[in-house]
């Protein structure tokens, strides 16, 4: 099992719970849709599963480690093993679309004749071969998207996080990202796609785990 | 990049690129602009400057007490005063005998009576009929080796009571306390200095942490080390602590030469003749530059190691 919660729930200081009694697992190579309306704690359940942020109460469980007993050294062999894609991309405004993506090779101490003709091959496969010599600051919306997702997916990650990857795109862009998460996930990567797009969702027939009011629902 | 692409899109051609193209991999991944990279520059130039010039300092006034030493410990003197009783020159002659025959001796120039009293004239004045005075006979004692000085001082006490050894012990020791005592502050105020820019290194490398934090956040995401994001400010923080360890010693350097050149001009001045007593040559030797750039390297991997370690505590706060 890649995740594990049992019963957990989350609070902001002595704030009222986030989330609560939250019980899921995400199996390999599965895809599910987590879904609710905004504010329903949608990013924060990601940020649990990324862990940077740890459970007030119950257990979390991510590629077989109790988050709460992981130290540093895990918690960054976990973030190699996962993709994530973050709402506001998160890009290094200062580096190149190439070297944006081919951060997380760089972080692991690889040697850049390693990886290079990887990451353009990547680069052209999300429709940026055109501009991976420019910074992030001159590219659309859309195209900030591709790079955030190509630096996820250099990896080859286990479990990709995303985080509303179709908020800023149109329609039809939405549609061939989304196209490109299920081929992804044939490939064998599990995908958690937040999003409150329920058009979208409709159109593909995978799980959905649900919040409301801090609480989730699992649509099978 | 075959098991992230999906089998069904067209397996696109590898673009050929030359080497290096795509992306500078010395690219930093720090924003430079975020980090005060010019006044650090400076205030590790300022230090370095300093300290350099505390150690070029103490190394001349050093070089200058071991020169004043060696020429002080070459050599002695016996006095032999006037007593009532004892007949001046027989001492006087029993003295030389006595010094001549003490090994590590090498000359003995006695001053006659002529020349004791010529040595009284610049404050008697040369008028003045100073046969009468009991003016006291210096012999003067070239040393070569290391003459036994107490068997000496025993045998002048039995055989001319009237003479003693001075072998100036106690300047030596004076003296040799002042370039210790030299030194020791000099140490003190490069420590002090190192402890200065260490400080000003670990303000700067939280505002720089500070300036890069959305970039540390977005390092981690992706699966840095602490180890890796360190590394990545030391490297930052070095190249700007050699930059200004450069500067500072080039610097401190050029203040010498240029001291010991104007000194030079000056030899043959009043003033020049004083500085050159005190320091000899005036001009720094091999050992001082040499001890700058040492400096200059401290400070440099002090700036690196400083700035990792800063790195360390506070990703650990981040926590």
């Amino acid at each position: 099992m890649l995740v594990r919660f049992e019963n957990v729930g989350l609070r902001y200081g002595l704030g009222t719970e986030i989330l609560r009694d939250i019980s899921f697992e995400i199996k390999p190579k599965s895809f599910q849709f987590l879904s609710g309306p905004s504010g329903s704690g949608k990013t924060t359940l990601l940020k649990m599963m990324l862990a940077t942020l740890k459970p007030t109460r119950g257990l979390v469980h991510l590629f077989g480690e109790d988050v709460g007993r992981m130290d540093k050294d895990k918690v960054t062999a976990l973030r190699r093993k996962v993709g994530v894609v973050l709402q506001d991309f998160r890009l290094l405004d200062h580096l190149t679309t190439y070297e944006n993506v081919a951060l997380p090779l760089r972080v692991q101490g690889q040697n850049e004749d390693s990886y290079r003709a990887e990451v353009i091959e990547l680069l052209r496969w999300v429709g940026l071969g055109e501009r991976m010599h420019v910074p992030p600051s001159i590219l659309s919306g859309g195209e900030k998207q591709r790079t955030a997702i190509a630096r996820a997916l250099i990896v080859r990650p286990d479990l990709l996080l995303a985080d509303e990857p179709t908020g800023n795109v149109d329609p039809v862009l939405a549609k061939r990202l989304v196209r490109l998460f299920t081929e992804l996930n044939k490939l064998g990567t599990a995908i958690v796609m937040a999003t409150h797009d329920w058009a979208l969702m409709d159109q593909i027939p995978e799980r959905r785990l649900v919040l409301t009011d801090g609480r989730m629902r699992i649509e099978e | 990049m075959s098991a992230a692409t999906p089998s069904q899109a067209p397996p696109p051609p590898i673009m050929q690129v030359p080497d290096g193209q795509p992306g500078r991999r010395d690219t930093p991944l720090l924003a430079a602009g975020s980090i005060a990279g010019k006044a650090l520059v400076i205030v590790v130039a300022i230090m370095t400057f300093l300290a350099s010039m505390t150690a070029g300092t103490v190394e001349l006034v050093a070089s200058a007490s071991t020169s004043w030493r060696a020429d002080i410990a070459r050599e002695a003197t016996i006095q032999v005063r006037p007593r009532q009783g004892r007949a001046i020159e027989q001492d006087v002659i029993r003295a030389e005998a006595l010094a001549r025959a003490t090994a590590g001796i090498s000359d003995v120039k006695v001053y006659n009576k002529r020349e004791s009293e010529r040595l009284l004239e610049p404050w008697l004045g040369a008028g003045l009929d100073i046969a009468e005075l009991p003016v006291p006979r210096l012999i003067e004692l070239k040393v070569s080796g290391r003459p036994d000085f107490a068997m000496l001082r025993r045998q002048l006490a039995e055989q001319a009571p009237s003479a003693t050894l001075d072998d100036h012990r106690m300047w030596l020791q004076r003296l040799g306390a002042m370039a210790s005592a030299m030194v020791i502050v000099g140490v003190l105020i490069m420590v002090l200095v190192l402890v200065a820019t260490a400080l000003a290194i670990a303000f700067a490398t939280r505002g720089a942490m500070a300036g890069n934090r959305d970039i540390i956040e977005v390092l981690n995401l992706v699966g840095a080390t602490d180890d890796f994001i360190a590394r990545e400010f030391q490297k930052h923080f070095l190249r700007l602590g050699l930059r200004g360890g450069a500067i500072g010693g080039a610097a401190a350097m050029l203040t010498f030469w240029f001291a010991g050149f104007t000194a030079a001009r000056w030899n043959a001045t009043p003033g020049g003749d004083q500085l050159e007593a005190l320091f000899g040559t005036f001009a720094l030797g091999l050992r001082g530059y040499l001890a700058v750039v040492v400096i200059a390297i401290i400070v440099a991997i002090t700036t690196a190691i400083v700035s990792r370690i800063t790195v360390f505590r506070n990703l650990r706060g981040l926590d």
